[in-house]
């Protein structure tokens, strides 16, 4: 579903933020990216939500080269991935309702159609009944579970988290990792980018390690040979 | 029918971001008001004036002054082939003793003139043309045909006036066109600046829009109905404001006519207008929010 060959990404300023990455993520699984700040985690998660291309290498994305896609095209691509921030990023003069239609809103949905999902999306991060809330009268576990909402909402094949549990108490972090889980066991294929190890030990799921703008350990692994092999 | 909806809901939501913040919006349509009032304005009065003058335009006529020497009967004779020829609505002859009366009567030197030996004036006479003021071409060849007769001192055109008259009312037409324009330009530079404000106050809306595969079009859409908007809006305050201010003249005008014993009425603006104005406001603020929204929204990329 994912794949990184020899990707290298260099900011306009001139900072490497990748130095060479491969990787591959096959359609439904489920993926921890770690790594210390500043390590190129986030620059993998924008590259794949093509927020930014490549400089050097192919990432390929749902069978899309992310470095050729016509900008035409890109709100289509988009509408494929799903994105849960840190800070959440809900527009905060909007209900809860309208922050989670966005994304059918964009895509031209019919309005039952959007009425439907986004209570199933709702009801999915147990917040059923908070459509016509604003964003800051909800709690930041629950600011956060309407961001998750949001990214889902459409049903992308490809769901993307940087440090989504990163302001959330061990609690609630583990109520949304169990939030992911169950996402993941409906067949999304889920890359999450976060400093909590304890949690991904846990997890006992695959853990891609980034240092320095290079993959430095992918535990768990099954394609691992593969990934050598194309080294 | 979902296309429509669409576009109803982005109309809805921009005329909402208006209405949360009043007063902003209310600075921004009162200025495209002002600017879109003068031109407004401007036309009213020249169509005004044009009604009040419009009575004496038609009235030009052409004094023919014989020479002195021109005893009356072939004074006579000439008026009667005046009135034969072609293009001569009406003339009459004013005879120097005529004249010369009607001057002792109304000038008061009735003294002074009684010390002349003779009548200093000529026999003039007074012509009427068929062609009014609006065949200059016509008025000008009778004008040369009278100028040729030996008899004939000087040809004077009592209508010049009414020519030049009218020849300001078409500079000030000019002159309205150029303020339309450059004014139009203003409005465009108004609605296209509180768009590009109103876009960097919405960045984190564009951003996330745009993330969750928004297309340009679909970003650009409810920023130029807010420029439509302003638009709209705009050219219903100019039209209130010429009202009224036509309102408030139209007493003095009033006086000011009857003093010339006139029955003119100052006349406001028409329902035309309200749709010219309409129009082209909302014309004019859907093309400012274009081009700012052309020129802003395209660096507004999410994650960078």
């Amino acid at each position: 579903m994912i794949t990184f060959s020899a990707v290298a990404k260099r900011y306009r300023n001139g900072r490497e933020a990748l130095g060479n990455v491969s990787l591959h993520i096959p359609p439904g699984e489920m993926v921890f990216l770690t790594g210390r700040s500043g390590a190129g985690k986030s620059t993998v998660l924008k590259l794949i939500a093509l927020l930014e291309r490549p400089t050097r290498g192919q990432v390929l994305v749902g069978g899309e080269n992310t470095g050729k896609l016509a900008a035409r095209r890109i709100p289509a691509f988009r509408r494929k991935v799903g994105v849960v921030f840190q800070d959440h990023r809900l527009l905060a003069d909007r209900p809860v309702f309208d922050n989670v239609a966005l994304p059918l809103i964009v895509a031209g949905s019919a309005l039952k159609e959007i009425d439907k999902r986004v209570r199933a999306a709702l009801d999915q991060v147990g917040l059923l009944g908070s459509e016509r809330q604003l964003p800051a009268e909800l709690s930041v576990g629950e600011q956060q579970r309407v961001g998750i909402a949001r990214a889902i909402v459409s049903r992308p094949p490809v769901l993307i988290a940087d440090e989504p549990t990163g302001n959330l108490d061990p609690q609630l972090a583990s109520e949304v990792m169990g939030l992911f889980r169950r996402l993941n066991e409906v067949g999304v294929t889920i890359l999450v980018a976060t400093h909590d190890l304890h949690l991904v030990r846990e997890s006992g799921l695959r853990e891609i390690v980034i240092e320095n703008g290079r993959v430095a350990g992918d535990e768990g692994s099954l394609v691992l040979p593969i990934i050598e092999a194309r080294r | 029918m979902s296309w429509l909806l669409r576009h109803v809901q982005s109309l809805l939501s921009s005329a909402g971001h208006l209405a949360r913040a009043p007063i902003a919006t209310l600075f921004t349509v009162v200025v495209m008001g002002m600017a879109l009032a003068l031109p407004l304005g401007l036309d009213v009065l020249v169509r005004n004036v044009r009604n009040a003058t419009g009575d004496f335009s038609g009235a030009i006529g052409i004094s023919v002054y014989l020479k002195t020497n021109v005893p009356e009967s072939r004074a006579q004779q000439l008026l009667k082939n005046t009135r034969e020829r072609n293009g001569v609505r009406s003339a009459t002859l004013i005879t120097a003793t005529a004249a010369l009366a009607q001057f002792r009567k109304q000038s008061g030197f009735g003294a002074a003139l009684d010390a002349l030996e003779d009548n200093p004036l000529p026999h003039v006479l007074a012509i009427t043309p068929a062609a009014g003021s609006s065949d200059p071409a016509a008025i000008e060849n009778l004008r040369r045909y009278l100028q040729s007769w030996p008899e004939v001192e000087t040809v004077q055109l009592d209508g010049d006036w009414v020519a030049r008259f009218n020849a300001i009312l078409a500079l000030l037409r000019r002159l309205l066109l150029l303020a339309a324009g450059l004014l139009g330009l203003g409005v465009v530079a108004v609605v296209g600046n509180t768009i590009r404000l109103e876009i960097q106050n919405r960045r984190a809306e564009i951003e996330v829009t745009k993330l969750v595969g928004g297309t340009n079009a679909f970003v650009r859409r409810p920023f130029l109905y807010t420029g439509a908007l302003y638009g709209l809006l705009g050219g219903l305050c100019a039209f209130v404001v010429v009202a009224v201010a036509l309102w408030l003249l139209a007493p003095f005008a009033q006086r000011l006519a009857q003093t010339y014993g006139s029955s003119f009425a100052l006349q406001g603006p028409a329902l035309r207008d309200l749709g010219i104005l309409l129009g082209a406001g909302t014309l004019l603020g859907w093309v400012g929010a274009w081009l700012a929204a052309g020129r802003h929204l395209a660096r507004i990329e999410p994650g960078t």
